[in-house]
């Protein structure tokens, strides 16, 4: 998870990120944690963080005329929604699966276009909104439908390890920082910084890196593999390969990067069997070690 | 180890931390809940019904009216920052607004954005979940998991039948537990409560901080900075022992049935700490977990329901925006909508008119709410898995209850599975969409044993008007050799029953010879019979869809 943050945080251009886990397994609390691992736009501006609450309403999020306005001074005024404050960041969704469906299509279709168009009320405005989208829901909680599930660049599962010692170790962190939440920040200060820093070197690398044409071919055959619908898979695959290849500050993409980033770029892209009990990410596992090994 | 004891000790401890904690959620009525929530002092109260604008807050129309402009009123949520909040009937909580309390909880403050309103109110607070539910959390009758998760304790006072009024707190563990503070000095205690959720397989991360929470509050009643061993068996026992997913004995393996719990059946390795924290909470498990780990059934505590879209009435839906109309025939105003279309043309219109700072809203200006209703469908299979329905049929009608829910997950509509064999009837999955759900519990479905046809008929009825009286249009398809065995004299009755419930349904002859039986038992149900001795899961699945 934290691997497919970082990537979404390197190249935004990946197309979400989408995470599944069961209750309390702290999907939230490490997507919240992203905001403050940005690099700033430019200096003094940092990047927008959107929650994006579950009771809002469509006027909040695609913007609207501005009421107040309106009615105490009879001016048309355009007052920006929450999709303008996330251009060029992040919106995050909790429990995606239960938001209203027609928000879901309507972030759908913004999230695809990069723009946000309003016609209403005599309104017409057009505006950017470019923005990385994060979701996070419990499958067991209700599938999310097919389509937007696409659109999202990279997916993944969640797990609450169960090893005793990283348990504990989890629970000696949360306690700490509910404690002395000063002193945990001080303390993780450093190490925050220094992803910031990763992130933003790696933003720079991923300018020039090139992807060798034997690992775009690679990557083809993985999907045919597979089974993966659409040519998006393949250019998430090559574009999630370059942005971890960027961060582990890699001059070319190998075949490495490749292998590490294929489980959540493509498990949510098969064709679904419903009788086939295997996993999605098993089922690309076999491939990857059919192919490479 | 008695529920109301511990439940009262948990006020205690609930109202020294309302929000550390999350709150309590408890079971079954009569004077001994009362008396806990007496304890409890006064609350706010949340009805389960309750809309977005009253619970997070949104714009104050009066005051935006009078022209006071940029007025938020705050919802009940941030109403209750630093309190209690009473839930009655919490199993009829919908999805949505358990969602939205539980993304509150995490946050600790209320976000509004509705309605052109933009806030934020802190809102840290503690639930009281009360829990009416009928047969034991069934079906869609429980409390939203997601809740009850990240509250800390759950107690079950349905059999407490005497307890003493102001009775004091049982505080301590059984007395005859071996000390073990010298071994345990200077241990925080993280590494028991890891272990221990590890042990009796509760994966969220929460539960362990809520009983490291627990115990830490225990410990500060005695002024006590360090944690002893009572502090963390009475917060596992209280914290954590609810939500066991498996017996301690079992944690290495996945495999079914362990045998059911004996008196020797508790681990015997050494006596360490570990130990006089798991018996405390082995022995606090509720029976109910324990039957059914026993039972082998071994899933995990299902929610309720499978998504979201439930519809009351045509006027009740999901809210799909609004358009222009006459607010009559049930139809709703939308105040904002209305006014946001008026407001452009305030000043052309107060130029015609003196308005004398009133808002001129025409005819054309009127917009009213929009629903989305759809009539959504629910399958409800009932299966017949005993002995004398092979093993094949089983296996075809797993296959095609999976082909049907494959097509559900594309329409959206939901599927539910009832089995019965042995003795009884067991509603294996409650109406959901979900097929990671779907596949756990079908894989689960054993086989053999009695036909308890009469159960299996009344199970499904009871779960179709269930579904029913949520608006959805249930079907309930019956799959069975039609030869009760067990309790075979009600067979008749049930299936007269269901016949007067009117419930849509087609009964499925699977037995290899069809026998006129079969046929009087679908009349009495007035069910569509469907004798079909040797089809496949795809047959069955056409069979079903023309029935329907």
């Amino acid at each position: 998870m934290k691997r497919a943050l970082l990537i979404a945080a390197v190249d935004p251009k990946i197309g979400g990120v989408m995470v599944f886990g069961d209750r309390g397994t702290g999907k939230s609390t490490a997507a919240r944690a992203l905001a403050a691992l940005l690099p700033p736009l430019a200096k003094g501006q940092p990047v927008p963080f959107v929650d994006l609450p579950l009771g809002a309403t469509e006027d909040r999020v695609v913007g609207a005329l501005d009421i107040e306005r309106a009615l105490g001074k009879g001016e048309k005024v355009f007052e920006p929604g929450l999709l303008a404050k996330a251009d060029q960041g992040f919106l995050y969704i909790d429990e995606i699966n239960l938001l209203e469906d027609h928000i879901v299509d309507l972030l759908l279709d913004v999230a695809a276009s990069g723009e946000n168009v309003v016609e209403r009320e005599g309104l017409s405005v057009r505006h950017s909104a470019r923005f990385v989208l994060i979701g996070s829901g419990n499958p067991e909680e209700g599938e999310l439908r097919p389509q937007l599930l696409d659109r999202f660049g990279l997916s993944l599962e969640v797990r609450t390890s169960q090893d005793l010692d990283t348990r504990v170790e989890i629970l000696r962190r949360c306690d700490a920082f509910e404690r002395t939440p000063e002193a945990f920040a001080a303390d993780w200060a450093k190490a925050e910084k220094k992803t910031l820093n990763r992130i933003a070197k790696a933003k720079k690398l991923l300018r020039d890196l090139n992807v060798p044409d034997a690992i775009l071919r690679s990557a083809s055959e993985l999907c045919i593999a597979v089974g993966a619908d659409g040519l998006r898979g393949e250019l998430t695959l090559m574009r999630a390969a370059r942005a971890s290849a960027a961060l582990d500050g890699k001059g070319v993409v190998g075949i490495a990067q490749l292998r590490a980033v294929a489980p959540m770029a493509l498990r949510h892209r098969l064709r679904r069997s419903v009788l086939d009990e295997t996993g999605s990410t098993v089922r690309i596992e076999r491939a990857l070690t059919e192919l490479f090994d | 180890m008695d529920a109301f004891g511990d439940a009262l000790l948990a006020v205690r401890l609930l109202l020294r931390d309302p929000s550390g904690l999350g709150g309590m959620v408890l079971r079954g009525g009569g004077p001994a809940r009362d008396a806990v929530i007496a304890e409890l002092g006064p609350m706010r109260r949340l009805p389960v019904g309750i809309d977005d604008e009253a619970l997070i807050g949104g714009r104050d129309l009066a005051a935006t009216l009078a022209g006071q402009g940029g007025v938020v009123r705050p919802g009940l949520l941030a109403q209750a920052d630093g309190g209690l909040l009473l839930v009655s009937m919490a199993e009829r909580m919908s999805d949505a607004v358990a969602a939205r309390i539980a993304s509150v909880m995490d946050t600790g403050e209320v976000v509004i954005e509705r309605d052109g309103a933009t806030a934020r109110h802190s809102a840290r607070f503690g639930l009281v979940l009360l829990d009416d539910g009928i047969n034991g959390g069934q079906g869609d009758e429980r409390v939203p998991d997601r809740l009850a998760e990240r509250l800390a304790f759950r107690f079950d006072l349905t059999n407490t039948l005497h307890f003493r009024e102001g009775g004091k707190p049982a505080s301590s563990l059984a007395s005859s537990q071996t000390k073990l503070e010298s071994r345990f000095r200077g241990n925080d205690g993280m590494g028991v409560i890891a272990a221990i959720s590890l042990a009796i397989g509760i994966d969220s991360t929460r539960a362990s901080l809520l009983a490291l929470r627990t115990a830490h509050l225990l410990a500060s009643f005695d002024d006590r900075v360090d944690l002893d061993e009572t502090d963390l068996a009475t917060a596992a026992r209280l914290v954590l022992a609810h939500r066991a997913t498996r017996m301690p004995s079992d944690a290495e393996s996945d495999a079914p049935p362990p045998p059911p719990l004996s008196s020797d059946g508790e681990p015997e390795i050494g006596e360490t700490l570990d130990d006089v924290v798991l018996e405390a909470v082995t022995a606090a498990l509720p029976p109910d977990v324990l039957a059914a780990i026993a039972a082998g059934a071994g899933r995990r505590t299902s929610n309720g329901s499978g998504g979201g879209e439930r519809r009351k009435s045509a006027m009740r839906g999901r809210p799909l925006g609004a358009r222009a109309g006459l607010p009559r025939g049930g139809a709703r105003l939308a105040l904002i909508d209305t006014l946001r279309a008026a407001a452009p043309w305030q000043k052309l219109r107060g130029a015609a008119k003196d308005a004398g700072g009133h808002i001129a809203i025409r005819r054309d200006d009127l917009r009213i709410k929009r629903f989305e209703t759809r009539a959504d469908a629910t399958t409800i299979f009932a299966v017949d898995a005993s002995g004398s329905a092979a093993v094949a049929r089983l296996g075809e009608a797993k296959g095609a209850v999976e082909l049907l829910l494959a097509e559900a997950y594309v329409k959206r509509t939901e599927v539910a599975l009832i089995a019965f064999r042995g003795d009884s009837a067991e509603v294996l999955l409650p109406p959901t969409r979900s097929l990671t759900r779907a596949r756990r519990s079908l894989a689960d479905l054993p086989g053999g044993g009695g036909t308890p046809l009469a159960a299996g008929i009344d199970a499904a009825r009871l779960l179709g008007e269930a579904v029913r009286s949520k608006g959805r249009t249930p079907f309930v398809v019956l799959l069975s050799d039609g030869r009760g065995n067990v309790g075979a004299e009600a067979t008749m009755p049930s299936a007269k029953a269901f016949g007067a419930s009117g419930l849509g349904a087609v009964f499925v002859d699977i037995s290899n010879r069809p026998r006129p039986e079969g046929a009087e038992l679908a009349a009495a149900m007035r069910a569509r019979y469907l004798p079909l001795p040797r089809a496949d899961a795809t047959g069955l699945r056409d069979a079903v869809k023309a029935a329907q």
